[in-house]
């Protein structure tokens, strides 16, 4: 029953199980880089939102560190920071090629982003609320755990999800390091062989891993706000 | 060390601001928005700001609970100085002053419970005296039914009696309101308005209002400050101030709810209607001070038989005195109508002669 599909696609179904096991990868990849980044990321964002002029923790030197270090990373090209990060990302997990060695510069590529998209989000709470807290008592700890991080939910997982999807994009050019993929694999086969199928298939791939991060982040969006 | 009297009165007052400044400073002026404001808020009254936007109320309200730090000057709170404390002890305190404002400010990811629950958490209290302490609150602000309900499916008045719930579940002592029924329609104001007095004389929680609408100091508060840029310039009980205005800002309260004012157009446009016969006198009369109800006009014609034409009215009671006038044309012997003039006078009518013949 999968003549058609033999006849359209000849190599992708020659290369199958490289294709899973590359898809493996770059879950692989985005997961565990997505995680660390994630958390790294809302630390950093919460702390720009505390620290900005008129915050609840407001402290200018901390703020404009963080702010121009953003800036310096957001910068960079990724395909010239997987290069430049290559010393530390030995020094730090061992190795700087594979799929191991992909994970740290994914991180350095996507907290920058990240904390930004964090902090624009929390900005856009009501500042109302965070008077209203300050007026009933709450620590500046308690309104970063029950307002920040309660109330911005939402937009947490909106600017989440963008940042995971940008983060597909990131793992395929990991492959640059030898962090394997799906972006690795299409540009083996499908760019340097002219297997043409291969990349198209990639790309249906793709499309459906963007599709998935995209609804889940909307239905937690649809339940979390009221 | 306190005389006896001085602490007599200290006792009685609530709130104690003395000489606050507060300057805003930016990169390139600094603003004053506070400027040697002094008042004294005594305990269990509603003690209404009025000012248009910009004179600087908001930020007054805010150095009471000190969301705003003073440039100068202190702020005391029950006999509490605050200026001096540290965060700790600040924020303790400031679970004694509740606060609502003028969009609520209702966390909108919890519900009405949770809401008012908020102030409650990591307060010491228990999870069955809490929900205790927010049920009863429910009840007293007539949402019982909404517990479960999300602030966006509320209308702005439930929303503010949410909020009004939040503020109470600390048992505070103080209730701030930062232009609280601003968002509101006239009717919903005057619910919200009747909820306050209701909190503060069942719970004899003292209130301040701050407010740009004249409706909401004659509705419910005992005293009033007026200010303007960033100063006091009137205060007092509330009948006093709006009987006999010293400053202009607050004759132009007084005119947003009285339609007296408008002679003055009708008598420079010439019109007909205070066009006046022979003997006859235009006058506004207006009550000075408080007084009791008396059948003022149909006395005062039956007695020195004189006419009173009105052609304005504006009385309201604030408390139990009149507040407010009538135009009128007064005609008949003008010996009598002096005569009638007099009389008035000695109840403390106050008399202005807009127009003679």
């Amino acid at each position: 029953m999968f003549d058609w599909f033999v006849l359209l696609a000849p190599n992708v179904m020659k290369k199958f199980p490289e294709m899973i096991k590359c898809t493996g990868q770059t879950l692989y990849m985005m997961a565990l880089s997505g995680a660390i980044a994630f958390a790294i990321g809302l630390s950093l964002g919460v702390v720009l939102t505390a620290t900005r002029k008129g915050g609840i923790w407001e402290n200018m030197p901390i703020y404009t560190v963080l702010d121009k270090l953003i800036n310096l990373f957001r910068s960079i090209p990724f395909i010239i920071l997987l290069a430049a990060l290559i010393p530390l990302t030995r020094a730090v997990v061992g190795t700087a090629i594979g799929t191991a060695g992909a994970i740290l510069p994914l991180v350095f590529g996507t907290v920058p982003f990240f904390s930004r998209q964090v902090e624009s989000a929390l900005l856009q709470l009501d500042s109302g609320l965070v008077e209203a807290a300050q007026s009933m008592g709450v620590s500046p700890m308690g309104i970063i755990f029950r307002v920040y991080l309660k109330e911005g939910i939402p937009g947490i997982v909106r600017v989440t999800t963008i940042t995971m999807v940008s983060l597909v994009g990131l793992t395929a050019m990991a492959g640059a390091v030898g962090g394997g993929g799906l972006g690795d694999f299409a540009i083996r086969y499908g760019h340097q062989r002219n297997q043409v199928d291969i990349t198209y298939a990639t790309v249906v791939v793709l499309l459906i891993l963007v599709s998935i991060l995209q609804g889940l982040g909307t239905l937690i969006i649809k339940k979390t706000t009221h | 060390m306190l005389g006896a009297a001085e602490t007599m009165e200290s006792e009685s007052k609530m709130i104690e601001l003395q000489h606050i400044d507060k300057t805003f400073t930016g990169k390139e002026a600094s603003v004053e928005a506070l400027k040697d404001v002094s008042l004294s808020v005594r305990k269990g009254e509603i003690f209404g700001i009025i000012g248009y936007s910009g004179a600087g109320k908001s930020t007054l309200v805010r150095i009471i609970n000190l969301l705003e730090k003073s440039t100068a000057g202190s702020v005391a709170v029950d006999g509490q100085e605050l200026t001096a404390l540290n965060n700790r002890k600040l924020r303790r305190v400031r679970r004694n002053i509740g606060m609502v404002f003028q969009h609520f400010s209702l966390l909108p990811s919890r519900n009405v419970f949770d809401n008012i629950a908020f102030p409650l958490k990591y307060s010491g209290k228990n999870k069955a005296e809490i929900a205790r302490k927010v049920n009863e609150l429910l009840k007293l602000v007539e949402l019982a039914d909404k517990a479960a309900a999300y602030p966006s499916q509320l209308s702005g008045g439930q929303k503010q009696r949410v909020a009004i719930a939040r503020a109470l579940a600390a048992d505070p002592k103080v209730l701030l309101c930062d232009e609280a029924t601003s968002a509101l329609d006239p009717q919903t104001t005057l619910s919200i308005l009747k909820l306050i007095k209701r909190v503060n004389r069942q719970l004899g929680i003292t209130v301040v209002i701050i407010t740009h609408e004249m409706a909401v100091i004659k509705e419910i508060c005992d005293r009033v400050a007026v200010m303007e840029n960033g100063r006091i310039v009137e205060m007092g009980d509330v009948f006093d101030v709006f009987s006999q205005p010293a400053q202009a800002i607050t004759q132009k309260f007084i005119d947003t709810t009285t339609t007296l004012h408008r002679i003055h157009d009708l008598i420079f446009q010439q019109s007909q209607v205070v066009a006046l016969k022979e003997g006859e006198l235009l006058l506004k009369l207006q009550y000075a001070q408080r007084s009791v109800s008396t059948p003022l006009v149909s006395f005062v014609s039956r007695t020195y038989g004189i006419d009173l034409n009105i052609l304005f009215g504006s009385i309201e009671m604030i408390g139990d005195s009149h507040l407010g006038g009538m135009v009128v044309i007064a005609s008949g012997d003008r010996g009598k109508i002096e005569q009638a003039l007099a009389y008035l006078k000695s109840i403390h009518i106050g008399i202005e002669v807009l127009k003679g013949v």
